[in-house]
């Protein structure tokens, strides 16, 4: 079932006692889901994607817009009413009810001519705990399950009645590091297995950009970017993008543009046909950098990490915004810790330039991978 | 040992605790071990401060006292009525104060008050609503009057009126704690739950019996065991609605027997006044044990 959102706007009115400014929580948001996917909706906190993913779901009413399943309108409709499967981010399964009892709650509440027989229901919830492998926990109480655990019932919970569309609200943020990696590749084989279209809400970007296959990059409201998860990475539209994807984050120098040429303080370092001359905001992604003896930009070297098959350089520049500069390089190339400074060349399809005031990237030749 | 003692400082600790131990000792370990040896001194007499014997004649004497009985038989009734129908409409009164918004506050105070007031000052009103007088039959037989039914003397007219005025009464005493206490737990209840059961469709009566009323169900049964300790400690209400004269009233309850035993106007006898409290001792244990046993098996998570 696709998803469909068409202008989604969601505005709270203000509370403040002094001044009642009203929030803009989502704002005109439009955007295609298409069928069976897996998206990720991306931004920092506050940036209304657990708004949007509750418009969706029918817990909150959008203040205009309409969204679509499939060819129905949905907008009106309450959310038992439209089919979906919720997962909540700390799970909220009834304590009281062992896990058996949680997965059928959904399906006992069927009235009228969709009521399943005793046994159709049961067979239903083995079926959903098979499907998240915890058919051997199903006499257990939510507090005696782990979070791992826990976070497979809720899964179950949500897909027992087969929704058109399944969504989870920072679905790993409960998790411990080892067992966030592990669920997030168990949802992405449930999400393959099921083939129900799924959104799930995270501030962890690389949570996003490893299982999603669409991601939709937010920020106070407002969608900035959606896409493949590596084309958003290799062409980010604006510096928030940019710093928001990858770790270690982009680099970011404040430079400027001379007769085609990018300056990084006072080196040149790059040519950048098409851009104006002018002050602009350099993004240069750690694995742009490439150590070269006579290359054009000069770093301090401020120390050395190798990390297994990398090797991170920490450096300092005085015109970058980070407090660190942060080139990784392959783990075989030699580094010599005692020098004082480093040279790199750029490679051109890692550096992005922003315009310094609006930080809407700006192209240039050679720009787009 | 004792070089330990000093070494570890342990002295201090007992030190510190002094304050607490002397108060419990002399106001509460000391008065229960004094009541329970009372109660098996059979003749005692409290000014010479001599006894005939030990055995359980004053239990005998107690159990065989028409007014104890009596008084055993009010408190029950009391016990049995007020507390399902204290915590039951204060549930419903805690749902309703949960499920609005404008003026929420306003109710919650105007639904507390009693619990702030004094006792007296509460008989005094519950007299102005049931009381004869030769003025007037009190507010209630006005309204009887007015719906063409005949006047009933509440307070000192047949036994089913007068434990009706006292069974109202302690409903609304003891209101406020729980309805207190009860919007406390639903408030606590996390709105997530409610928001999965509507994803999935429930409706409100099987949210409010699967999610809410599980959820609260410790705080329930904390008002039930609660409630029935303090019905069956039963006296001050009693007094402030009939007088001191409880047993004449027939209204007397076992706190009141009790009390009446040491020194009302029949007083003086601090052996029966224990055997009594001995029992009421008994009663309350066994059935705070019951209570504790059908709630483990009730509530278990």
């Amino acid at each position: 079932m696709k998803v469909v959102l068409q202008n989604l706007t969601k505005v709270f009115p203000g509370r403040g006692r002094r001044a009642k400014k009203a929030v803009t929580a989502v704002g005109d948001f439009s955007y295609e889901i298409p069928d069976g996917k897996l998206i990720g909706l991306l931004g920092p906190s506050g940036c209304g994607k657990s708004t949007t993913l509750h418009l969706i779901s029918g817990l909150q009413k959008p203040t205009s817009g309409r969204i679509f399943f499939g060819e129905e309108d949905v907008t009106d409709l309450p959310p038992e009413k439209r089919g979906i499967g919720l997962v909540f981010q700390n799970y909220a399964l009834y304590p009281h009810l062992t896990v058996e009892q949680n997965i059928l709650f959904p399906l006992q509440n069927f009235k009228g001519k969709d009521k399943l027989p005793k046994a159709r229901m049961l067979e239903k919830a083995e079926e959903a705990s098979r499907l998240v492998q915890i058919e051997d926990l199903m006499d257990r109480r939510p507090g005696e399950l782990s979070g791992g655990q826990q976070q497979r019932v809720a899964i179950a919970r949500a897909l027992v009645k087969m929704p058109k569309v399944l969504l989870l609200d920072e679905p790993l943020s409960n998790l411990d590091a080892r067992l966030r990696l592990q669920t997030r590749e168990e949802i992405r084989r449930i999400q393959r297995e099921t083939g129900i279209t799924t959104i799930f809400v995270t501030h962890d970007q690389e949570e996003a950009m490893s299982i999603s296959d669409q991601i939709v990059v937010m920020k106070e409201g407002n969608v900035q970017q959606t896409g493949k998860p590596q084309e958003v990475y290799d062409d980010p539209v604006n510096l928030f993008v940019a710093r928001f994807l990858g770790t270690p984050p982009i680099n970011v120098f404040v430079g400027h543009v001379q007769g085609s040429r990018l300056y990084i303080g006072a080196d040149a370092v790059l040519g950048v046909a098409g851009v104006p001359d002018g002050e602009v905001y350099v993004g240069v992604r750690p694995e742009g950098f490439v150590p070269c003896k006579d290359g054009s930009l000069t770093c301090d070297l401020k120390g050395v990490e190798v990390m297994g098959r990398d090797t991170s350089l920490v450096l300092a520049n005085e015109v970058s915004l980070n407090p660190v500069v942060r080139a990784i390089i392959g783990g075989d190339e030699p580094v010599d810790e005692k020098v004082q400074t480093v040279r790199f060349e750029l490679k051109s399809g890692k550096v992005f330039l922003f315009d310094r005031e609006t930080e809407k990237r700006l192209y240039f030749e050679g720009s787009r991978p | 040992m004792r070089k330990r003692f000093f070494h570890d400082n342990g002295w201090k600790g007992w030190l510190y605790l002094l304050p607490a131990i002397l108060f419990l000792g002399v106001f509460l370990v000391y008065p229960l071990i004094d009541v329970w040896i009372y109660s098996f001194e059979e003749g005692y007499n409290s000014a010479a401060q001599t006894y005939f014997g030990i055995g359980s004649y004053n239990y005998s004497y107690v159990l065989h006292d028409p007014y104890f009985l009596q008084a055993v038989k009010n408190t029950f009734i009391l016990v049995v009525i007020t507390v399902p129908l204290s915590t039951g409409i204060a549930l419903l009164i805690s749902l309703g104060l949960n499920s609005i918004r404008p003026l929420k506050g306003l109710f919650q105070s105007v639904f507390f008050l009693p619990y702030v007031t004094n006792t007296l000052a509460i008989g005094l009103v519950f007299m102005i609503l049931f009381k004869k007088t030769a003025y007037s039959d009190g507010m209630v037989n006005l309204l009887i009057h007015w719906f063409g039914g005949n006047s009933v003397d509440f307070m000192e007219g047949p036994y089913w009126a007068k434990m009706f005025v006292l069974c109202v009464y302690t409903v609304w005493v003891v209101m406020p704690f729980k309805i207190l206490i009860l919007t406390s737990a639903l408030a606590s209840v996390n709105q997530e739950y409610y928001n999965a059961a509507r994803v999935d469709g429930t409706s409100s009566f099987r949210i409010f019996t699967r999610i809410t009323l599980p959820m609260i169900s410790p705080m329930i049964f904390y008002l039930v065991i609660t409630g029935f300790i303090g019905a069956f400690k039963a006296y001050s209400d009693v007094v402030a609605l009939f007088g001191t004269n409880l047993n004449a009233a027939g209204m007397n309850t076992m706190v009141g027997y009790i009390y009446d035993m040491l020194y009302g106007d029949s007083g003086g006898y601090p052996s029966y006044a224990s055997a009594a409290a001995i029992l009421l001792f008994v009663i309350v244990l066994t059935i705070t044990c019951i209570n504790l046993l059908i709630g483990r098996r009730k509530i278990d998570y």
